[in-house]
């Protein structure tokens, strides 16, 4: 307990020696000139386990109350999304049973005839999440390049300050938007040019509604651009300079240099990026609800009115009557549930894989 | 294909790729900031017309009927984020604190995971359970259950904002309080989090804004409400789900509202956001905003 006072050298050495300070006691005097030593001091994101300082404490309770209280926040997390699961796989339990897989490929959502099939729902989803990445990609990757390689400094901070902005506007008001201003744009200008020049390809047919798959995927994607575009961020700055430097020295343009060096090395992180953004479209409620038209139909038409996972849970849960509507409406929050979860999980490990060992800066 | 060509001619295709290149990604620059500014734009436009003082004081009245207001909404969402820091902040700032002190290990990277797990949970399923756990039990829907819902929604954020900031106090402080004795907890206490709180203030500022403007986990469980309510265990309002109501109905007057309550909403969060900016900018612990 009381190894410090007996190691006399720490005292004397300015600012201790932490590595020798980070042994368990009695481990010190031996190694006490070991190359470790020489490590730099603080190296905080090491994911190595080290044994702590043993202290010699005045307060014997302390201390493991305060480690337990820690503990407790920590398993409450886990208690959390334990308790989601539960919770959902518990209310579903009827569908479950009745359904089974069926209920993913039947296309006929008929409450009233007492038919669940969430098919329509899964293809809105698909649908409006890769029309918004497809998108989205393109232009966060293209503004995070442009904040890194070609803005002016000083303009930097301001600039992401501002695509942050675009993530921190509410789902509620991009709906409210995408309902009074960006919907009649697009019925009256947007779709019937869309119809007229591409309506060959038999993805812009219909009456153009204005509200639909287009309009959804179009706020889904402004919603997705400020993921991507940090993602990038993150992991472009994270490519080493010598990269950068190599190229450029032999005598590379900048957009040279950036496919060269930069873009074949963030690749990875960026896909981790775009699969980040894909999640978060998946999950989006509120503003795809509002302008999406809430029609449980699969149709070939971008123009025509859809509905996804998350916007008939929004739409019909507090109305929903029965158990077997009821547990149709959570069995689809499951699926929700599992799916962001994979597609967050890949995401995070091509992300981490790219930035391991920097900080993490993105809040997405 | 270019390598026929002679060295000069090359260089130009080379140098044109490059200035071809530069303004591509300039343009997207500018096609990305284009819906921020739209959108800002037609808030200020639509929702000032309609933003008055009873706006602000008043409750909601029935379509057609003047001098309505979101005053309930405003304060139900007030009381809603307080019920919501109560148990995201302690619970965010102990995930935090483990991560980062007691978490070079399996644990951590397991708590780690799970934080980052509920953190892409849509926000709809959240509420969805929510509904089940607590309005169920408590057969109404309720603002504690509003609450309880945003809550559960700050804690990675403030997790992962508190782990980063108690990772950028220097080890050697850390060392030297316990050099000097002091148990560890203390030292945790008094010394890492002392040192972090302007940067973990920070982190939980910016939950809170991101919570603010948070609809669906509220849907079934604060589910609204068209008067004043301050009790824990009664429906509320809530300003974003005012907003949501008014703009899908089919009355020009309260689609008015939904502007000036969108107006104001944005008001709040952007402000947030940039005090905040602003404070942590001065401040000596850098980098959460």
């Amino acid at each position: 307990m009381s190894a410090l006072p007996e190691e006399p050298r720490l005292v004397g050495v300015p600012g201790l020696d932490p590595q020798r300070l980070k042994r368990p006691s009695g481990t010190a005097g031996p190694h006490a000139a070991s190359p470790d030593g020489a490590k730099p001091i603080v190296q905080p994101a090491k994911a190595e386990a080290r044994p702590p300082l043993e202290i010699p404490t005045p307060s014997r309770f302390a201390d493991p109350l305060f480690t337990s209280l820690i503990l407790l926040a920590a398993i409450s997390l886990f208690a959390i999304v334990g308790l989601i699961v539960m919770s959902l796989v518990t209310r579903s339990r009827e569908s479950l049973q009745q359904f089974g897989w069926r209920f993913f490929v039947q296309s006929v959502w008929d409450p009233v005839a007492g038919q669940f099939g969430a098919l329509p729902f899964i293809y809105g989803t698909l649908v409006s999440s890769l029309l918004a990445l497809a998108l989205a990609v393109p232009l966060g990757v293209g503004v995070a390049l442009f904040n890194t390689e070609v803005c002016p400094r000083r303009l930097r901070s301001l600039l992401s300050f501002t695509v942050e902005l675009l993530a921190a506007i509410p789902s509620v008001i991009y709906g409210l938007w995408g309902i009074f201003v960006l919907a009649p744009v697009l019925r009256k200008f947007v779709e019937p040019w869309l119809k007229a020049n591409l309506g060959w390809t038999g993805i812009f047919t219909g009456p153009p509604f204005g509200i639909g798959m287009l309009a959804a995927g179009l706020i889904l994607a402004i919603m997705v651009i400020p993921i991507v575009a940090s993602i990038t961020r993150e992991v472009v700055m994270a490519v080493p300079s010598q990269q950068r430097e190599a190229a450029l020295a032999l005598g590379a343009t900048r957009w040279e240099m950036l496919r060269i060096s930069v873009l074949r090395n963030a690749r990875v992180g960026i896909m981790g990026g775009v699969i980040l953004g894909l999640g978060r479209a998946i999950g989006e409620t509120m503003a795809v609800t509002m302008v999406i038209g809430n029609t449980p139909q699969i149709s070939k038409s971008l123009l025509a009115p859809g509905d996804t996972l998350a916007s008939v849970i929004a739409n019909q849960f507090s109305e929903a009557t029965g158990s077997i509507y009821l547990g149709a409406l959570v069995e689809i929050g499951l699926a929700l549930f599992i799916i962001t979860l994979i597609v967050n999980t890949l995401a995070r490990m091509l992300v981490w894989s790219v930035t391991r060992g920097m900080p993490s800066r993105a809040h997405a | 294909m270019h390598n026929t060509r002679s060295g000069r001619g090359l260089m130009r295709w080379r140098r044109f790729k490059n200035l071809f290149a530069t303004c591509v990604m300039s343009l997207m620059a500018l096609l990305v900031l284009a819906p921020l500014f739209a959108v800002l734009g037609d808030l200020v436009r639509r929702g000032a017309g309609a933003l008055h003082w009873s706006f602000l004081v008043n409750l909601p009245t029935p379509p057609g009927e003047a001098g309505g207001g979101m005053a309930n909404g405003i304060a139900g969402s007030f009381m809603m984020l307080l019920v919501a820091s109560a148990i995201g902040v302690p619970l965010g700032i102990g995930c935090g604190v483990f991560l980062s002190e007691y978490g070079n290990n399996r644990y951590g990277t397991i708590i780690r995971f799970t934080a980052d797990v509920l953190n892409g949970v849509p926000s709809i399923v959240i509420g969805m359970t929510v509904y089940g756990l607590v309005v169920i039990t408590q057969r109404h829907f309720s603002l504690l259950a509003g609450g309880i819902a945003l809550g559960i929604m700050m804690v990675p954020t403030v997790s992962r904002s508190t782990e980063e900031m108690l990772r950028m106090v220097p080890q050697s402080i850390r060392e030297a309080a316990w050099g000097l004795g002091v148990p560890r907890w203390r030292t945790t206490v008094s010394v890492v989090l002392r040192t972090a709180t302007s940067g973990i203030i920070t982190g939980i500022m910016l939950a809170f804004a991101r919570v603010a403007g948070e609809t669906a986990p509220l849907l079934f469980t604060a589910f609204g409400n068209q008067f004043w309510n301050f009790k824990l265990n009664q429906p509320t309002a809530a300003l974003p789900l005012q907003i949501y109501t008014y703009a899908i109905s089919a009355f020009e007057d309260w689609n008015q509202q939904a502007w000036a309550g969108a107006l104001i909403l944005i008001v709040l969060i952007i402000g947030t956001i940039g005090v905040v900016r602003l404070v942590a900018a001065r401040g000596t612990l850098r980098g959460a905003a």
